[in-house]
This record gives structure tokens, sequence and C-alpha cells, in this order.
């Protein structure tokens, strides 16, 4: 057992558990986005923030991934941490605003306008989907490929891979998919196409979204094409 | 997000016809020890085709433990990877932050120009490639462009068409005084102080040094061109590659006395002083292109 002080509070907790887990252990709660359970911690988001030390030489450090120490003093919800945390959201809206899950995140604290440059990215590197392939999935499919500004997600050469499941896994835990599949009608939550497990989009010679892998998506366009000939 | 790999099967379903298993195969036995060595083979397929072809990197993650993504997100993680054919000479043109403020941005776009390509390119007739980097260490000389591995300073735009039809001959034919590295150096015997120059005797266009040599039973003389970093030599005698020379003074037919071993080849080392104060050392073996200058 470890011990450590959590918001003033003295607690011990398991060896080799992180202050997230320790944290939401004990009830804190921590926002998070690219940590999910039963996937490994990667800390990309940085949302999960928490302040630790002693005044006035402390740090914020990502808690998904920070080891619970001996006698941490250990702040969730400080003034830094908010300030850090909000201002980590209102970065993310900037760059994929078009994400339920951010503008949840985002409006949970508070935030109600955005300051940046706005951008509509349809990935923001959490390496949820990658984990999700690798590790539940065990098919290692898609993965990071370059580095940099033109970092991105998708199969090696960008073509169909043939150890994919076609699980939709990807799919289910990216928080930056615009709309889970809604085939032609956005009232339904679910079109069913994914559902099938074969994602028409998927046979393609070339997809460069991976959140729905379907844009444009197959079935939708024969959709669009039956409707314009009506 | 938007690909940067353009087109990654079209233009190399060619040449990756003609990558041949075996060869990927022979590379990855000699790894076969070096768990981890992922970028040491990939570093070696290049060497050997150039760039990645898309079958040889299938042929790695099959026989490796990395998987087809691992061994493709390193491949594109490194600039010095390439997945795409490169041309036969390389143009590399820095763009850092020093190089960038002395006016590169112009370099790069004239050599695009020359070339007809957009940076990160290779031209249709698989001469030339250009490629952009963020500083190659010599920020005081720029802005600087790598040709095949030479390297020129101070690039103006005027120069560049001149430096890529210097590369489309081929560096080893181009006129020294050109490069800057090469440049001419007087040396005199360590024993007797007597110049070694012969003026009657000119290489490369500079007077030439002149030693005497021997080996096995045959004796003679032989001439070097004065110009470092450049290995012209001329002699009577017909030395093997190979052959462990034996360098004399010709004024005062002493030894050239060797202080130390070649790094290379484990040859003595034959020592010359050099007019204006240093020593110059090059290796006695024939064909070993070592050599040493220490300026004092
Ligand atoms: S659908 Fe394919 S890429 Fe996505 S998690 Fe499943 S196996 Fe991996
Ligand atoms: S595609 Fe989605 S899950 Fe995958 S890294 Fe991007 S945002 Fe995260
Ligand atoms: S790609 Fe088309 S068919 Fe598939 S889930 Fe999305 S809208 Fe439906
Ligand atoms: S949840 Fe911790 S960094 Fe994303
Ligand atoms: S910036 Fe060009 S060499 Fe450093």
């Amino acid at each position: 057992m470890i011990t450590l002080r959590i918001n003033g509070l003295d607690v011990s907790v398991e060896q080799g558990s992180t202050l997230l887990e320790a944290a939401r252990f004990l009830g804190f709660p921590i926002p998070t986005l690219c940590h999910m359970d039963g996937l490994s911690p990667y800390g990309a988001c940085r949302v999960c923030v928490v302040e630790i030390g002693e005044e006035p030489k402390t740090k914020l450090v990502s808690s998904c991934t920070y080891p619970a120490e001996e006698r941490l003093n250990v702040r969730t919800a400080s003034a830094r941490v908010l300030r850090a945390r909000r201002m980590i959201l209102e970065l993310l809206l900037a760059s994929c605003p078009q994400s339920k899950t951010i503008q949840d995140l985002a409006s949970a604290h508070g935030i109600r306008q955005q300051r940046f440059k706005q951008e509509y990215e349809d990935c923001i590197l959490c390496g949820l989907c990658v984990r999700m392939c690798e590790e539940q999935m065990m098919a290692k499919a898609i993965g990071f490929r370059n580095r940099g500004q033109n970092r991105s997600i998708g199969t090696p050469f960008d073509i169909k891979s043939d150890v994919c499941r076609l699980c939709g896994g990807c799919i289910y835990v990216c928080p930056a998919c615009q709309l889970r599949c809604t085939y032609t009608q956005p009232d339904k939550a679910i079109c069913g196409g994914c559902a099938n497990l074969a994602p028409p989009c998927l046979e393609k010679e070339q997809f460069d979204d991976m959140m729905c892998y379907m844009d444009p998506c197959v079935a939708c366009e024969v959709e669009k094409k039956a409707q314009k000939e009506r | 997000m938007k690909q940067e790999i353009a087109t990654p099967n079209n233009g190399n379903s060619l040449a990756a016809e003609c990558v041949d298993e075996a060869s990927v195969l022979k590379i990855l036995e000699k790894h076969d020890e070096d768990r981890g060595g992922l970028i040491a083979i990939l570093e070696e397929i290049q060497r050997e085709y150039g760039y990645l072809p898309e079958k040889a990197l299938r042929v790695v993650s099959d026989k490796t433990k990395h998987s087809l993504v691992d061994v493709y997100g390193v491949a594109t993680f490194y600039r010095s990877f390439s997945l795409k054919p490169r041309g036969k000479h390389l143009v590399c043109a820095c763009l850092g932050t020093a190089c960038h403020v002395r006016g590169a941005p112009s370099i790069v776009e004239e050599l695009e120009q020359q070339l007809a390509v957009k940076a990160g390119e290779t031209t249709a007739d698989m001469e030339f490639t250009l490629e952009t980097v963020n500083c190659l260490g010599a920020c005081a000389l720029g802005p600087v462009v790598v040709i095949d591995g030479h390297y020129s300073s101070k690039v103006r735009k005027y120069r560049v068409g001149q430096l890529v039809d210097e590369a489309r001959r081929g560096f080893d034919s181009t006129e020294i005084g050109n490069d800057q590295r090469i440049f001419p150096i007087d040396v005199s015997c360590p024993h007797c102080n007597h110049s070694l120059m012969d003026e009657a005797f000119v290489i490369d266009g500079h007077p030439s040094i002149k030693v005497s040599v021997s080996f096995d039973h045959e004796d003679g003389s032989l001439r070097l061109s004065c110009l470092y970093g450049h290995y012209r030599i001329s002699t009577e005698l017909d030395i093997p590659i190979g052959t462990v020379v034996n360098f004399r003074c010709p004024h005062c037919h002493v030894q050239l006395p060797s202080t130390s071993d070649c790094s290379v080849c484990g040859a003595p080392m034959v020592p010359m002083l050099v007019y204006g104060g240093g020593m110059l050392q090059i290796c006695s073996r024939r064909g070993c292109k070592n050599h040493m200058l220490d300026l004092a």
C-alpha cells in the first residue's frame, strides 16, 4: 500500500496504481479523454492534469500516467489545475469542435468561447483507436504514421489492412468522430452500415478518415445518387 | 488527417517488383541476433534499394516480431527513410532557422524551379530528388545545400544552376577550386625539412609532392596531388592495390618516420610537415584513402 495525500486527505492506495486510479477510487472526479479502462495509459490529451508536490515547487502532471508515490501531495482541482484544464479543453475545441465528447467536456468546465484559430481536425491523435486495435482486438491494423504536424492514424501504406478484423472498435472509441455513422438518416443514431461489420468504405482502395472510415461513404453515396435520380 | 505520403503505391509499383525477397532475408539474417534492431535493418534495406520498398517492409514484418504498423510507423517517422524511390542525386537544402533567415526559402524555390519538382519529390527522369532538412548543424555557413554528400555553403541563387549542373555531371569530374574542402598544401620532409614540392611536375594544376617509394624489390618515385582531399597520384611503378609502400624523402633518402597506424587499415601513416605549421599524415597502403591534417 502507498500512502499519499489527495486534496488534503491522507489515503492509502494499492501499489502500482496511477494517480487517476487512486483519485477515482476515492471518489475525486478527474475528467479524461484519452484514457479508457482496459487500455494502457497514454497521456496524450492532458485533460486529466493534476498538481503534485509542495508549494512553491508544484508541477502539473497527467494523472492517468503518473504512478502514485509515497507521501505525494496531489491536488486534483486547484486553481492552477482548473486553469490549465480549461486551456487544454479550449485548445481541443479549437482543433476539433465537432466532437461531442470534447463539447461535453468543455461545457462541463464552463467554457463558453474559444479564442483560437478554428480548425476541423478529424483526429486529435489521442491514440485510443490504436490501443483498442492492438490491446483489445489483438489486430494491430492501424497505427501512427509520420511525425510532427504530419502525424496521422491509419493503416500501413493506406490500403486496406489484411489484419483488420472489421470489428469497428476503433470507430467506437474515437472521441473525434463527428457523427456516428447515420447513413442518410441523421435522426437514426446508427445506420446499421457499420453493424454489419463490413463498412462498405473499408473496401475502397484508400480512405483517409479513420474516425468514420466513411468519407465519402459508399452506401451513403449510393443513396444520394438514387435520390437524385428520383 | 491529410495524407502526406503521396501515391504510396503507384510510384513504386514498378520498382517494387524488382525487390527480391532473398536479399531482404539476407539482410534480416545478419541482424538476427540483434533484437529490436529495426532501424538498422531498415537502414540497410534503404542502402540496398535507395528507398524502402513496400514489399521489403512486408517481408521485414513477416520475419521479425515487429508488426507491419510498427515497421511502417518507424519508416515514416524518420526523415532519412523514404518510401518512394529516390533519384540518382539527392539534393538536400537546409531550411533551418539560420539558413531560413539567410535566404534559404528562395534557394529552395530556385531549386524547385530548376528541377521542376516540389521539395520532397523526384524528377520524372529519376535523376534528382529534392529534400529539405531543418538544420544540418552548419548554421554559420548557411544557406547550406548538400548534393550527394557534397556540402555547399553560403549558396546564392545564381549558384543553384551551377550546382545542379555539377551534380548532373557527377562531382568527381568537377573542377577543383569550386570545392571549398579541396585546397593545395605545401609539404616538406620531417627529417631534413627540404621541400617535397616538385614545381616541374604538375598534377591538378598544382605542383606535385614528390617522394621516393619502394615495395618488395621495386624502387621508384611517386608524385601525389598536393590538393588536400584529392587522391590523384602519378608513378612509373605498378603498385598493386593493397600494398604497403615505404616512403622516403628524395633529398635525404631517409624513410619518412611513421608515428601512428592508419585507423582504417592499420598500415603505418606517413608524416609530412606542412608549410606554415602542422603535420599531414597519409596512409601508406595503396588504395587506402585515409589521411589526416593537423594544423598547428
Ligand atoms: S476495425 Fe480493424 S482497425 Fe479498427 S479496431 Fe477493429 S481490427 Fe483494429
Ligand atoms: S482517430 Fe479518433 S481515436 Fe484514433 S487517435 Fe484520432 S481521435 Fe483518437
Ligand atoms: S459509412 Fe455510411 S453506411 Fe457506414 S455507418 Fe457511416 S453513414 Fe452508415
Ligand atoms: S486522460 Fe490522461 S492524458 Fe488523456
Ligand atoms: S539552419 Fe541550416 S545548417 Fe543550421
